[in-house]
C-alpha cells in the first residue's frame, strides 16, 4: 500500500468514528465497536512477535491484564488521568515483555509458547492474592463524569480506542517494511543464518517482545473503565488469549493487514452472533474459522489474496 | 603479504564423547585462496561453525584480524568482515531473492537501507546471475539457484574473509567454472576466501595453499600439488 494510501484510509476510518458519534447515539454500537477494536490491537500486538518474529505467544491475556491492573492501581493510587494511565500500561507491559524476552532468550518453538503461558498464570496468580487490586474479588472503577465534548463516556472510550488501534497499525506497517521488520522476518525463517548475516538476534528478539507486550499493556489500560468491574476471571479470560492467535492466524502473519483483516472478520462475526444467537457461541465460531482456515488456507487471507493476485499477474 | 587475517588456535570441539575438532590450528593471509578438504565427517563443516560462532568451540582461540573473537557472537564476527554459505542452502525463505540480500547489506555491511541497498543488491545479483529473479520468492529456487543465492548473500555481507560451504555440489561444470570465476574476481579485490569442496579439480585449481582434515585433526597442509601426493591423504580419501 502506498504511504498516501495508507495516510488517508487511516484518516478516514478516524474521521468515520468521529462523525459515527454525532449520528448515531445507541450505546450498543460503541460497546460492539469497542470490542472489536480491543481485539484488533491485541491481535496487531502478537503479530509483531507472533507473525514478523515467528515466536508464539500464549500469554497475550497476561499482557492485556497487566495493563489493566495497571490501570486500577494507579486510577487508586495516584488517581491519574486516562491517557497517563494508558502509558503507564504501555510501559509496565512493555516492561514486561523486555523480562519475558530476557528469560526466554534461549527457548524455541513450543518451549516459548509454554514459557509465556506460564507467564500469564504467574501474573494471574500474583493478582489474585493483591488484595490492593482486589483481588480474587475484583474491583470496580466509577466511571469518570468528565468525558470532553462527547455525548457519553463510552462515546470517548471508543474514540481513544479507535486511535490506539490505528496507532497500533501505523506501527506495525512501519515495523514490518523497515530495515528493523527485515532483521525480524530474518530471524523468523532461519535464526542461524539471521545471525551469520549479521542481524543481531537476541536483540531483534528483545525489541520485538517489548514492542508487543507494550501494544497489549496499552489495549489493556482503557479496559477498567470500559467494564466498570474487573476481576481476574475477565482480564486473564482465555477468549482474549485465543483470540489474539486466531484472529492473524485467519487474516495472515506475514503482512501487517492480516491481523487487521482476520479481527475485523472474527470480531465483527462474534458481536453478530451474540446478539442474534447466543453470547456463548463466540468461542465456537473462533474454533471453527480457526481450523478451517488452518486446514484450507494456512496463509490466511492475506496469502490467499497474494497467491490469486499473483496468478493473474503470472 | 604477511598479514594475517585469522588465526585458529588449538581448536577443540566435542559433541558429547565425539571428538569433532581436536587441536587444530591454522592461519589465514590476508588475500589469501584456501581450500580445506577432507572425507565426509571429517570436521570441515564443523570448523567453519566455529570460526563463523555458528557454534562455540571448547577449547582454543578464534583470532580474526588481530582481535580476538573468540567468546563474539556470530553477527559481530559477521560485521567484523566473516562472511559464510551454509552446505545445504538455508534461504530466509519468506523473502524474495533481492530481500534476501538486503538483509546483510543492512546489518553485516552497516550498508545504506532503502532504495540504494536495493541497487547494491541487485548489483550483486548480476555478477552472480541472478538478476532475473530478483523479485522471486527465494523459497521456489532450483537447488542450483539457491546455492547462487548462498553465495550472492555472502558477498553482499561485503566480506574480508569469504566461507564457501561447498558452494559448487551439483553445479554442472560450465557452472562450475562460472562460480570459481566469481570467486576469483572477488579474491582479485582482496577478500579472502576458504573454500571447502568436494570437487577436487576445483579447490586443487583455485587454491594457492589446502588444508586437508581428517577425524577432526589436520593431517596434511601444502600447495594443492603436494597434497595429492601426500600418502595421509590418499589413506584417508581411499581407505588404502
Amino acid at each position: 500500500m502506498k504511504p498516501v494510501a495508507f495516510w488517508g484510509a487511516l484518516a478516514a476510518v478516524l474521521a468515520a468514528g468521529l462523525a459515527l458519534t454525532s449520528v448515531v447515539a445507541n450505546e450498543y454500537y460503541y460497546n460492539a465497536l469497542y470490542v472489536i477494536l480491543q481485539a484488533t490491537m491485541m491481535a496487531v500486538a502478537w503479530n509483531i512477535l507472533g507473525g514478523f518474529t515467528g515466536y508464539v505467544n500464549f500469554g497475550s491475556a497476561g499482557f492485556f491484564a497487566i495493563g489493566a491492573y495497571t490501570t486500577v492501581a494507579l486510577n487508586k493510587a495516584l488517581g491519574l488521568p486516562l491517557p497517563l494511565l494508558i502509558l503507564a500500561g504501555g510501559a509496565v507491559g512493555g516492561l514486561v515483555g523486555l523480562g519475558l524476552g530476557y528469560l526466554t532468550l534461549r527457548l524455541k518453538g513450543v518451549y516459548f509458547a509454554i514459557a509465556t503461558l506460564a507467564m500469564a498464570i504467574v501474573v494471574e496468580t500474583l493478582v489474585n492474592n493483591w488484595s490492593y487490586v482486589g483481588g480474587a474479588k475484583g474491583s470496580y472503577m466509577l466511571t469518570p463524569e468528565k468525558h470532553l465534548w462527547f455525548d457519553s463516556y463510552i462515546q470517548m472510550l471508543f474514540v481513544v480506542m479507535l486511535l490506539l488501534t490505528l496507532s497500533a497499525v501505523a506501527v506495525s506497517r512501519a515495523l514490518s517494511s523497515s530495515r528493523l521488520g527485515r532483521g525480524l522476518a530474518a530471524i523468523r525463517d532461519d535464526e542461524v543464518a539471521a545471525e551469520c548475516a549479521g542481524v543481531p538476534t537476541l536483540r531483534l528478539k528483545l525489541v520485538s517482545t517489548t514492542v508487543m507486550g507494550a501494544m497489549m499493556g496499552i489495549a489493556g489500560a482503557p479496559f477498567p473503565y470500559f467494564v466498570t468491574y474487573v476481576e481476574p476471571g475477565s482480564a486473564f479470560s482465555l477468549f482474549i488469549a485465543v483470540n489474539a492467535i486466531a484472529m492473524p492466524m485467519i487474516g495472515g502473519t506475514a503482512h501487517w493487514l492480516g491481523p487487521v483483516i482476520g479481527a475485523l472478520l472474527v470480531g465483527t462475526t462474534q458481536e453478530i452472533v451474540k446478539v442474534t444467537v447466543s453470547s456463548e457461541m463466540n468461542v465456537l465460531i473462533v474454533g471453527v474459522m480457526l481450523v478451517v482456515f488452518i486446514t484450507l488456507a494456512p496463509q490466511g487471507i492475506v496469502g490467499v489474496a497474494r497467491k490469486y493476485l499473483r496468478r493473474r499477474a503470472a | 603479504m604477511s598479514d594475517e587475517l585469522l588465526r585458529v588456535g588449538k581448536l577443540g570441539k566435542r559433541f558429547g564423547g565425539f571428538v569433532a575438532l581436536d587441536n587444530v590450528s591454522l592461519t589465514v593471509r590476508a588475500g589469501e585462496r584456501l581450500g580445506l578438504i577432507g572425507p565426509n565427517g571429517s570436521g570441515k563443516t564443523t570448523l567453519i561453525n566455529c570460526i563463523t560462532g555458528a557454534l562455540f568451540n571448547d577449547q582454543g582461540t578464534i583470532h580474526f584480524d588481530g582481535r580476538d573473537v573468540t567468546l563474539l557472537p556470530p553477527f559481530q564476527r559477521a560485521r567484523a568482515g566473516m562472511a559464510r554459505t551454509f552446505q545445504i542452502p538455508r534461504p530466509f525463505r519468506s523473502m524474495t531473492v533481492l530481500e534476501n540480500l538486503q538483509v546483510p547489506l543492512e546489518y553485516a555491511a552497516r550498508g545504506p537501507s532503502g532504495r540504494r541497498a536495493v541497487d547494491e543488491a541487485l548489483e550483486v545479483l548480476e555478477v552472480i546471475g541472478l538478476r532475473e529473479r530478483a523479485q522471486e520468492d527465494s523459497a521456489r529456487l532450483t537447488q542450483i539457484d539457491m546455492r547462487k543465492l548462498e553465495l550472492a548473500r555472502a558477498m553482499a555481507a561485503k566480506p574480508r574473509l569469504l566461507i564457501s560451504d561447498e558452494a559448487m555440489a551439483g553445479l554442472s561444470s560450465n557452472e562450475v567454472d562460472d562460480v570459481l570465476g566469481i570467486l576469483r574476481r572477488l579474491n582479485d579485490t582482496g577478500i579472502t576466501i576458504i573454500m571447502i569442496e568436494h570437487i577436487m579439480h576445483a579447490v586443487m585449481r583455485f587454491s594457492e595453499r589446502v588444508i586437508c582434515l581428517d577425524a577432526g585433526q589436520i593431517i596434511c597442509e601444502g600447495t594443492p600439488q603436494s597434497i595429492v601426493q601426500d600418502a595421509g591423504v590418499q589413506r584417508a580419501y581411499l581407505g588404502a
